[in-house]
């Protein structure tokens, strides 16, 4: 029997099970996906934002504000990449700047810090790389960039450190309401849970069915981005937005805390909770579209275009819920929600104590884990030292993004473990560089192989049937 | 201090360590970042290799194995599992393996040998979705080759270039079914000889001006979407077909794996890729020579080692202080004619000039100029940007040009 059970393990579920792994609970985290960070976390902009553009004295404003305030101390305690850059929302008319002002007003009102109107020849020293049409600019020194599933998959290796179980490839199909416990199953397994946390992204409104709560819905909004050649990360130092307007809200063009070029997000609103392709108009579209704000942008360093799913509720604010008793509900949780994660962990452990939960700290809770980058980012006295110790860390295997085969054991190693060769790319980024994995993903599936100890062919991309190899050569038919 | 680092251990690193070695160089350290000498060419277990260059049909392995003898007799010594983190104009090289750690070696010369990469499906902005089984061609063939697994089925292939044709024999020999091979161009970007032996005797259709617009499944592929594109490259709605595969190989180009060349400061070529070179293959920086893939594609490795000689025997004459760089001569082509190596004269020597032209041309002629002066011409039958072209030129005809300029000229 679990105390709690928190369904779904992207960012805002592993903040959730972070929370709670600081107190003596037993928890499991229950996940569809073969690993961690599978839905909306590993596929949006990336950005930390300040807080300027969520409606005064509603949930996604003041959670927006004290999760970017908490985000820097939350990052430094996971050893995850964090980069303050500062945003800029640029405006090329007089329309623009009066909505500019608007987001200034509401951003104080909001509590967002160092907002200020900047214009055209402050904003050229500032980014060189700035479209001509561009006039003026909502400055936010606070805003940030952050890695979305490093963060995810090091707050629940984090909780997992601290005891919570993950469980993956676990989709819920069924919850059960007995006297002081639910019973959740997958079809192939049942866990024992007496709170559960809904965190299940696009999907949080069926599971909230499942114990009868229909008050909501959640819909999927599609969003398309392509990611430049490391080269180009230096095309802006800032995230650059177009002003909000009639006609929605426009793309970024963005520095990744890698030093990629992030462009996105398309935003077109869709039914299919699984439809994660491109599409043909993004690739024809996307780089004019990057020119309004930016210009330089290199039309031929793509190394990568993928699709995310925002969970966007029908309430236009986040669905923080507590429908019936020791169950809450996490869900809509939209843009701005990697920037609020940590607020709403805290939020939901609050509710989870007003609902009976009995919170008393660990005295052996452990706040901080080992970065995933701590080979990379040490120096040559330190890495020959931990070579000495374990030569693999020698032997570089991704040659694009400099990543080690000791880098890689430690991410099959540690909590929560890679199995899969995406699992390895989002947690060392071997993979993901310009060859995309051309020269180095024969020998990563072999370690997959070995120390999974299973045989190369079942070793898969994501899990499920996307197996990379099929079969052995000369095998009889 | 050694005097002549060589970064790679494919057959361009081997070839030019024998031949400095040949020239009177002792103190020879090839990095190699695999744990075998050869390089590409270990995985490349079909015939071809070798016609020129030894008048006879070897394996790739076989191909390398005869370099990599001479390196063992010879006693060249090389550092396998050996990456190259950076290089300094200074000539300063920092690597990494599981034996030493991070170490560093001041050069006298260097050269470059680091070879080329597969255009990655990123850089092809295909719509649709993200499955298992789409793989470049080279990596298919090392999953087949060297560690026996079958990387799918039923396949189609995107892309003529010769790993791509390559494997279209390879996966058909391995009991896979290849629907086609699609190409964007209307004609192929791989030897004559490849679409003959690898599809033509196979039955395997290449379907020119056609790409691959859309991918299909979501763990594994289960198809592609395939169409016809106009003389713009754009794909024709009307002739869409969908082709259902559980493999889609990417042969889209190659590209010289130059991130450490950049870190020298040396002059890159915007459309080799490569550093921008003179007949001694010495780059712009004194004492960094380049060869191989990783100054421009070749087609036949003959050539590589060709070229690898030239660089090996000129790091010699370098480090014994034996160099006679007495012009300095830019070659210019016309665009037809998409680049030259090398791209520059700095010595009165006879030289040869390799090329690549940008379209199929028939009946066309190759001139050189001096200003407006026509110095050089030669006739050719018919020229494709798959083959790679060459012409000698004596030193009468540049010894005192400003600049020379490649024109292909259309009958």
């Amino acid at each position: 029997m679990y105390d709690v059970a928190v369904i779904g393990a992207g960012v805002v579920g592993a903040m959730i099970a972070r929370e709670l792994a600081a107190y003596k609970l037993n928890i499991c985290i229950l996940e569809k996906e073969h690993d961690v960070a599978m839905g909306a976390t590993k596929a949006n902009s990336a950005i930390v934002h300040a807080g300027f553009d969520a409606k005064e004295g509603s949930l996604k404003a003041k959670l927006n504000v004290k999760g970017s305030k908490m985000m820097e101390n939350v990052t430094h305690e996971l050893g995850v990449k964090y980069r303050r850059n500062g945003s800029l929302v640029v405006g090329f008319n007089e329309e623009d700047r009066v909505t500019l002002e608007t987001l200034l007003e509401r951003g104080k009102t909001n509590g967002v810090e160092g907002l200020e109107i900047i214009e055209r020849d402050r904003l050229t020293v500032l980014e060189p790389n700035i479209a001509d049409g561009v006039k003026c600019a909502l400055y936010a020194p606070t805003g940030a960039i952050v890695c979305p599933y490093e963060l995810t998959v090091a707050a629940i290796g984090n909780a997992m450190d601290n005891g919570a179980k993950l469980k993956c490839s676990f989709p819920v199909t069924t919850i059960t309401a007995h006297e002081d416990f639910y019973e959740i199953s997958s079809g192939n397994d049942t866990v024992k849970a007496r709170f559960i946390v809904n965190a299940a992204g696009v999907y949080s409104d069926a599971v909230a069915r499942m114990i009868g709560d229909d008050t909501f819905t959640v819909h999927p909004r599609r969003g398309e981005y392509l990611v430049l050649d490391k080269e180009c990360g230096n095309t802006v130092s800032h995230t650059i937005f177009m002003t909000p307007s009639k006609m929605g809200k426009g793309i970024l063009v963005s520095p990744t805390v890698d030093n990629n070029l992030l462009l996105g997000p398309t935003a077109v609103d869709t039914v299919d909770k699984d439809d994660k392709s491109t599409t043909p108009e993004f690739f024809t579209s996307i780089f004019d579209i990057a020119a309004k704000t930016v210009k330089n942008i290199p039309r031929n360093k793509t190394i990568t275009s993928f699709c995310g799913l925002r969970a966007v509720g029908d309430t236009g604010d986040f669905i923080i819920t507590s429908p019936r008793e020791h169950f809450i509900n996490a869900a809509g949780i939209e843009s701005p929600g990697l920037s609020a994660s940590p607020a709403i962990a805290e939020y939901v452990r609050e509710l989870l104590g007003s609902d009976g939960l009995k919170l008393e700290k660990k005295e052996d809770h452990v706040r901080t884990r080992r970065p995933m980058h701590a080979f990379r980012e040490a120096n040559i006295d330190e890495k020959n030292r931990m070579i000495k110790e374990n030569p693999a860390y020698g032997r570089i295997v991704c040659r694009c993004e400099g990543v080690t085969e000791g880098e890689i054991l430690d991410a099959i190693r540690t909590n929560p473990r890679a199995t899969d060769l995406d699992g390895v790319k989002r947690r060392t980024r071997a993979q993901m560089g310009r060859c995309q994995g051309g020269f180095c993903s024969p020998y990563i599936i072999e370690l997959l192989s070995r120390e999974l100890d299973i045989p190369y062919e079942n070793v898969t991309k994501f899990g499920g049937e996307s197996n990379v190899a099929l079969g052995k050569t000369k095998e009889d038919k | 201090m050694t005097d002549l680092v060589i970064i790679g251990g494919g057959p361009a690193g081997m070839s030019a360590a024998v031949a400095a070695y040949e020239r009177g160089v002792r103190d020879i350290l090839i990095l190699e970042r695999d744990d075998n000498l050869g390089g590409i060419l270990r995985q490349c277990i079909h015939n071809g290799f070798g016609l020129h260059k030894f008048g006879e049909e070897l394996t790739g392995p076989e191909y390398a194995y005869r370099y990599e003898k001479k390196v063992r007799e010879l006693g060249i010594p090389f550092k396998l599992n050996t990456m190259v983190l950076d290089i300094t104009p200074e000539k300063r090289i920092t690597a990494t393996n599981p034996e030493d750690g991070i170490f560093t070696i001041e050069a006298k010369a260097i050269i470059l040998a680091m070879g080329c990469r597969e255009r990655a499906k990123g850089a092809l902005n295909i719509a649709g979705t993200r499955p298992a089984g789409i793989f470049s061609a080279g990596t298919a063939q090392k999953l087949v080759n060297m560690k026996g697994y079958m990387p799918g089925k039923n396949v189609v292939i995107l892309g003529s270039g010769d790993i791509g044709l390559i494997m279209a024999r390879r996966m058909t020999l391995e009991g896979a079914k290849v629907a086609a091979v699609c190409e964007l161009m209307p004609y192929s970007g791989g030897l004559a000889r490849n679409i003959e032996q690898c599809l033509n005797d196979f039955n395997i259709p290449l379907k020119l001006s056609h790409t691959v617009t859309q991918i299909h499944g979501k763990e594994r592929l289960t198809g592609v979407t395939i169409a016809k594109v106009d003389e713009n490259r754009r794909p024709i709605a009307e002739t869409r077909e969908y082709i259902p595969c559980d493999t889609l190989l990417l042969s889209c180009g190659l590209i010289p794996e130059n991130e450490l060349t950049k870190c020298t400061d040396a002059t890159l070529s915007q459309i080799t890729g490569g550093a921008a070179v003179d007949q001694n293959r010495e780059t712009s920086v004194d004492g960094i020579f380049a060869c191989g893939n990783v100054l421009h594609v070749h087609d036949l490795v003959d050539y590589v080692s060709d070229e690898a000689e030239i660089a090996g025997k000129s790091a010699a004459d370098y480090i014994d202080g034996k160099r006679n760089k007495t012009l300095n001569i830019p070659i210019t082509t016309d665009g037809k004619i998409r680049y030259t190596v090398p791209q520059r004269i700095t010595e009165a020597k006879e030289l040869t000039v390799y090329f690549r032209v940008a379209d199929v041309y028939r009946d066309v002629k190759i001139n050189v100029y001096d200003g407006e002066k026509l110095v050089f011409s030669k006739k050719k039958q018919k020229v494709a940007p798959g083959e790679m072209e060459a012409v000698k030129l004596k030193s009468e005809i540049f010894a005192y040009a400003k600049s020379l300029k490649f024109v292909l000229e259309e009958a």
